[in-house]
């Protein structure tokens, strides 16, 4: 009967972005793995870096003056932004992966709600508390820089 | 969208014959579209009035047997389910659902699917195996105890949400949205027993792990079975269960029928197994 | 170990990153709102402050329990999204024993740094 050679058509990483839908959580789905990586790529080099803090003083200061480009400052600031927003998403999303307001099963009636509409209080509370957090880095930065 | 009568759309089709093409290509075809015309019906018109090789599945036309889910407009859609007129593009893109094989044209290799929803055991589970294949009474459950698992029981196994799960694009070993909700309903109905056998396959990567709520499945689940739901209370189950936490439900007893119980007059008898 | 187990561990790990990190955070990006564990003023990365902070058992601790719950969690995301797009086996083994010796190696010199740290001599 079927004889044809069948064809891929997984949509591989370019699914992960969309592949041309664009919901809310999707968006953040992505974004809590970007910042992840952006904070864990910070992470394994500032390891290395505070580590020199065992060498004393003047190799601290020394240190500590390499990174003191506005270059670093903004990324710091940045990894702080992204920090903000990967554990204020993660905070949502043990509570959602362990059952809790994703809502209880009911019989569907169109049109469905679904857990979607169910969390999405949550993950606007959650961006919400995300940007304060940078907004108040952003202030502390701005002060500490006046 | 223009809803007059001489209102006209171009359907793009993804086409692809193994056998006469060395990729897949996309072909226009100019529609002329009534009011209430679905695009399962625009898919007929081609097929009957230009290209009769066009293929997909189709059985109800309802919105319930599943078998036209397709990538209508870049979004996976029963074709029956979707008018024209409520996409609002003078251009529709028809495509076979991503993340299967594609057989011919718009017709998805749903095989992986299922293999892997049978490796879940979709089934009742019960450790009387003798009262299971040879039942002498009914089991019994509470309208709350159904309540639990009945929104999960409306799967038409279409393989929307398949094919708009994220994880299911990339990762080969990832059951996807379909199998892990159809496990879960399982495991949460009274009336089985079948945790303990599906736990090992559920704690390995075929289990709900790589799920990280993107959603995407619920928003397109053309009956509202809401999987992303099931998935992570799924995962809390099986959390609950590694951490010794986990509840064992009493599970459905039987309900036999009073030996007492008389026919009322003028109620037939049922008709005689044929099986 | 079981992709269950990990899983639970990655979302336990989480909890506790968010308790010390926040902490880590508040102390050195919010210094001037908040002004926590800064006991010589000024910048947080200023020698006498890191000094203090280091010479605490306190932080000894919490530096060493907060590194190793990072790096299980941050290298167990990895892995999660390098798994996720099915490399063959022997890449998936590769990954897997790359990214564990990493995290083990980053976790060695992080707690061998704070150890060490502990043991500064005290400013003059």
């Amino acid at each position: 009967m079927l004889t044809q050679k069948h064809r891929s058509n997984h949509l591989g990483i370019w699914g992960w972005l969309g592949g041309g839908r664009w919901g809310f959580e999707r968006y953040l789905y992505i974004l809590h793995r970007v910042t992840g990586l952006g904070v864990l790529a910070y992470f394994v080099l500032h390891i290395g870096v505070t580590s020199m803090r065992t060498l004393g003083p003047s190799v601290w200061a020394r240190t500590m003056a390499q990174v003191e480009a506005p270059i670093f400052v903004l990324g710091e600031y940045l990894v702080f932004v992204a920090f903000g927003f990967h554990a204020v998403n993660g905070i949502r999303l043990v509570l959602l992966e362990l059952g809790i307001s994703v809502g209880k099963p009911f019989e569907p009636v169109y049109p469905y709600r679904t857990s979607v509409h169910h969390q999405r209080p949550l993950a606007i509370a959650a961006m919400l508390l995300a940007v304060v957090v940078a907004a108040l880095g952003g202030v502390n930065l701005l002060s500490l820089h006046q | 969208m223009n809803n007059t009568a001489d209102a006209e759309v171009v359907f793009r089709i993804r086409r692809f014959d193994s056998e006469k093409d060395p990729k897949p290509h996309y072909e226009d075809y100019r529609l002329k579209v009534l009011p209430g015309m679905t695009v399962l019906d625009g898919l007929w018109k081609i097929k009957e009035t230009v290209s009769p090789s066009l293929s997909w599945r189709v059985s109800c036309r309802m919105g319930i047997c599943g078998s036209c889910a397709m990538m209508i407009n870049g979004l996976p859609r029963l074709a029956c389910n979707t008018q024209i007129a409520e996409l609002g593009t003078k251009v529709v893109t028809v495509a076979p659902l991503v993340n299967f094989d594609t057989i011919r044209d718009l017709v998805p290799d749903l095989s992986s699917m299922f293999e892997t929803h049978v490796r879940l055991k979709p089934f009742l589970i019960r450790k009387d195996e003798h009262e299971s294949e040879h039942p002498t009474a009914e089991y019994k459950q509470t309208s709350e105890e159904m309540e639990n698992y009945l929104q999960f029981s409306y799967c038409i196994k279409c393989g929307c949400c398949m094919a708009a799960c994220p994880t299911s694009a990339s990762d080969r070993q990832y059951s996807g949205p379909m199998p892990l909700a159809q496990a879960h309903r399982y495991n949460v109905d009274t009336r089985d027993e079948g945790f303990d056998a599906r736990r090992n396959e559920l704690s390995g990567e075929a289990g709900p792990w790589r799920c990280h709520f993107g959603s995407e499945c619920s928003r397109v689940c053309p009956k509202g079975v809401d999987p992303a739901k099931a998935i992570q209370w799924m995962k809390r189950s099986l959390v609950l269960d590694y951490l010794h936490l986990r509840k064992r439900p009493q599970a459905a007893g039987l309900a036999p029928v009073p030996k007492d119980a008389k026919r009322r007059e003028g109620v037939p008898e049922a008709p005689k197994p044929t099986v | 170990m079981r992709d269950r187990t990990l899983w639970t561990w990655h979302i336990a790990a989480g909890v506790v990153i968010l308790v010390f990190l926040g902490l880590h955070m508040a102390i050195m990006h919010m210094s001037n709102l908040l002004g926590l564990f800064n006991p010589a003023g000024g910048r947080p990365v200023e020698w006498a402050n890191v000094l203090a902070r280091s010479q605490s058992v306190f932080f000894m601790v919490t530096y060493i329990v907060l590194l190793g719950a990072a790096l299980f969690h941050g290298f167990y995301g990895l892995r999660n999204i390098l798994v996720e797009l099915s490399p063959p086996p022997w890449l998936k083994t590769t990954v897997n024993a790359v990214l564990l010796i990493g995290g083990l190696g980053l976790f060695a010199l992080g707690t061998w740094a704070a150890i060490a740290a502990n043991h500064l001599p005290h400013a003059a």
